[in-house]
């Protein structure tokens, strides 16, 4: 089933970063063989004039370009950053990060805000990287950008989903997509976060770190998709005592 | 301030010498983060088993923080002039009777056109300590012209005032290596015996200085082997500590230069063996877990190769430390005695046939 994000029409619910890959020849049979139409690029890395890797040249056709402004340490640079991200690849989707704290590498929401009031201004698709803050959540919604992308734990940790009490008003009170990005380092983490409610999922360290990074893309995008297929069925609600099929006092009920 | 810093670390570096046991050490490498205490005793755990787990450790925080991935740049010498008497270093004001040598303009650019062409963005651009062969102006101005090839450019070169930061920042800069050499001042007084270098905390402060000029990158260290090894880098970890809280939108780096004796004064008063490089190394990666290693060509092949997925992020390749080496095969000796000389394709092959990805663009011309 497709679905409306920063006005394009997917399917895949799935996107995948590449900064920590071991090769970037591995991105194509990734989008083969896990259906990813979403990849993200640092600007810092991408290399016009390069002789050896460029990440450009891997890129299937069909795919998306989200461009990030990964080293960005103010909402200025993250302008700058973007502006030369589109040039270079002709996408106008950029997810902003800001990051001011090198040691948690932490997002920078207040920095984030204003980088992304710039960026819907210009034209662009934007995506935020932020800690999970519902009041920055709405005001980015109000800002104009395309979706939001909050944490699930500090990037690079494969925690999981540590805050899902901070992520579950997020999607329940905002209107557009909320793509839970960092923090996902197996398949289950992926799952969870789609049967939040969460409308897509991003991933890096957790494949690019696999023995098998196109194998695990495979896993994620599956849970991704068993996540999502759950969360639109509705889930049960989880109890604290067992309830029974058949009730064990319906024989009261005899003349109902 | 940083050299108060360094003195409340005295405190706990002669407290805590005392042996620890393997349970504790296991304990310490699993910690989520440590503290100070915690990076000393790692420094001193002389103990194989926990360096095994120590290694896997920092394998995990290095794949998890800074990916498959290995930068790569390269040290261009601009000049050999040095007016400094440092008594390690073939460099210094006597040690050499050959004539010196510094690139003009033309020459600057033979060798970066060299250097781009081997696929280059990074370049370290180095000087001897001497203010009137290379004055802040003439770097500013190797600056300028490197900034035509190369999207990040890093300088080596003696320290600064603040506002001699800025004209190399506003010329083009993005970083600094500045290495402490010794962190014990005694010691460094000793061995720096005369020029500007002597002043121990124009130079501890300097890193401070050129953040403070706007400098992104910033790579500190200890010469090892000067000094008391272990103490160097405690006191090299609590640097990168403190210039990390202070300014976190710093990318920090730190290396450790192992002094090999290249027809010096004086050679290493505690040598670091292999065993003790390699527990350095993965004692920073367990402490400072998002901070870059960068290992130069010092160090061997066999030991590189090695360190490739154990912390460290950054290396130099295709290296020569001649003043004009690239451009000109000339046989001048270089600063230190190179033990890696493998090519740039080399370097690449065997970075891929590890499973990690040779980087060469750490930033895209136009952002720093």
């Amino acid at each position: 089933m497709t679905y409306q994000i920063g006005g394009k029409k997917l399917k895949s619910r799935f996107f995948i970063g590449s900064g920590k890959l071991s090769s970037y020849t591995v991105i194509p049979k990734m989008v083969e063989k896990a259906g990813v139409e979403v990849i993200t690029v640092a600007v810092r890395r991408i290399d016009p004039d390069a002789k050896h890797e460029n990440v450009m040249d891997f890129i299937p056709e069909q795919c998306v370009v989200m461009v990030n402004t990964s080293g960005a340490r103010s909402a200025e640079e993250a302008v700058r950053i973007a502006r030369i991200g589109r040039e270079l690849t002709g996408s106008d989707w950029i997810k902003i990060e800001v990051e001011t704290d090198a040691k948690y590498l932490l997002p920078d929401n207040e920095e984030t805000l204003k980088a992304a009031e710039i960026l819907v201004d210009e034209g662009f698709q934007v995506f935020p990287y932020i800690s999970p803050d519902l009041v920055v959540a709405k005001k980015l919604e109000k800002a104009g950008v395309a979706a939001v992308m909050p944490l699930a734990a500090p990037i690079g940790t494969n925690k999981g989903i540590t805050c899902a009490a901070l992520l579950q008003p997020i999607i329940n009170e905002i209107e557009i997509p909320v793509i839970i990005d960092a923090g996902i380092g197996r398949p289950s983490h992926a799952a969870s976060a789609m049967e939040l409610g969460a409308d897509a999922v991003l991933a890096n360290t957790a494949i690019a770190t696999a023995t098998d990074p196109i194998l695990m893309a495979v896993a994620m995008a599956k849970a991704v998709e068993a996540g999502r297929m759950a969360y639109e069925m509705g889930l049960l609600a989880e109890k604290d005592f067992a309830d029974a099929s058949s009730p064990l006092t319906g024989f009261l009920r005899r003349g109902e | 301030m940083i050299y108060q810093e360094l003195l409340d670390a005295e405190t706990l570096y002669q407290v805590h010498q005392s042996a620890v046991t393997r349970t504790e050490l296991m304990a310490i490498v699993g910690k989520d983060y440590l503290d100070r205490i915690d990076y000393l005793k790692l420094l001193l755990a002389d103990d194989m088993e926990v360096l095994e787990r120590m290694a896997r450790r920092a394998h995990d925080l290095t794949e998890h923080y800074f990916g498959k991935m290995v930068l790569l740049y390269a040290p261009l010498y601009l000049s050999d002039y040095c007016t400094n008497g440092c008594t390690y270093c073939d460099y210094s004001a006597e040690a050499r009777s050959y004539e010196r040598k510094r690139l003009d303009a033309v020459e600057m650019r033979e060798e970066m056109e060299a250097m781009k062409r081997a696929g280059f963005h990074s370049v370290l651009l180095l000087t001897g300590g001497d203010r009137r062969h290379s004055p802040v102006s003439y770097i500013a101005d190797a600056v300028a012209i490197a900034a035509e090839y190369f999207s990040e450019i890093l300088l080596e070169i003696y320290a600064l005032t603040r506002e001699e930061y800025d004209v190399v920042r506003g010329a083009g800069a993005s970083g600094l290596t500045l290495y402490q050499e010794t962190y014990d001042r005694n010691l460094y007084e000793q061995v720096h015996r005369y020029g500007e270098k002597k002043d121990y905390l124009f130079r501890l402060e300097a890193p401070e200085r050129a953040i403070a000029a706007g400098l992104k990158h910033i790579n500190i260290g200890p010469l090892l082997g000067l000094g008391s090894a272990v103490h160097d880098m405690f006191m090299a970890g609590i640097h990168g500590d403190y210039l990390q809280r202070h300014y976190p939108e710093v990318e920090l780096c730190l290396s450790y230069p192992r002094l090999r004796p290249a027809g010096v004064m004086v050679g290493p008063s505690d040598p670091v063996d292999d065993i003790r490089f390699v527990r350095f190394i993965l004692a920073t990666r367990l402490f400072l877990p998002r901070t870059g290693i960068s290992i130069s060509t010092r160090e061997n092949a066999y030991i590189r190769d090695h360190l490739v997925g154990l912390g460290m992020t950054r290396m130099s390749a295709g290296s020569k430390t001649t003043v004009g080496g690239y451009a000109h095969n000339c046989s001048r000796p270089g600063q230190f005695v190179i033990d890696d000389e493998r090519s740039v394709a080399e370097i690449i092959a065997m970075l891929r046939q590890r499973g990690y990805r040779p980087e060469f663009c750490n930033w895209v011309k136009g952002i720093l």
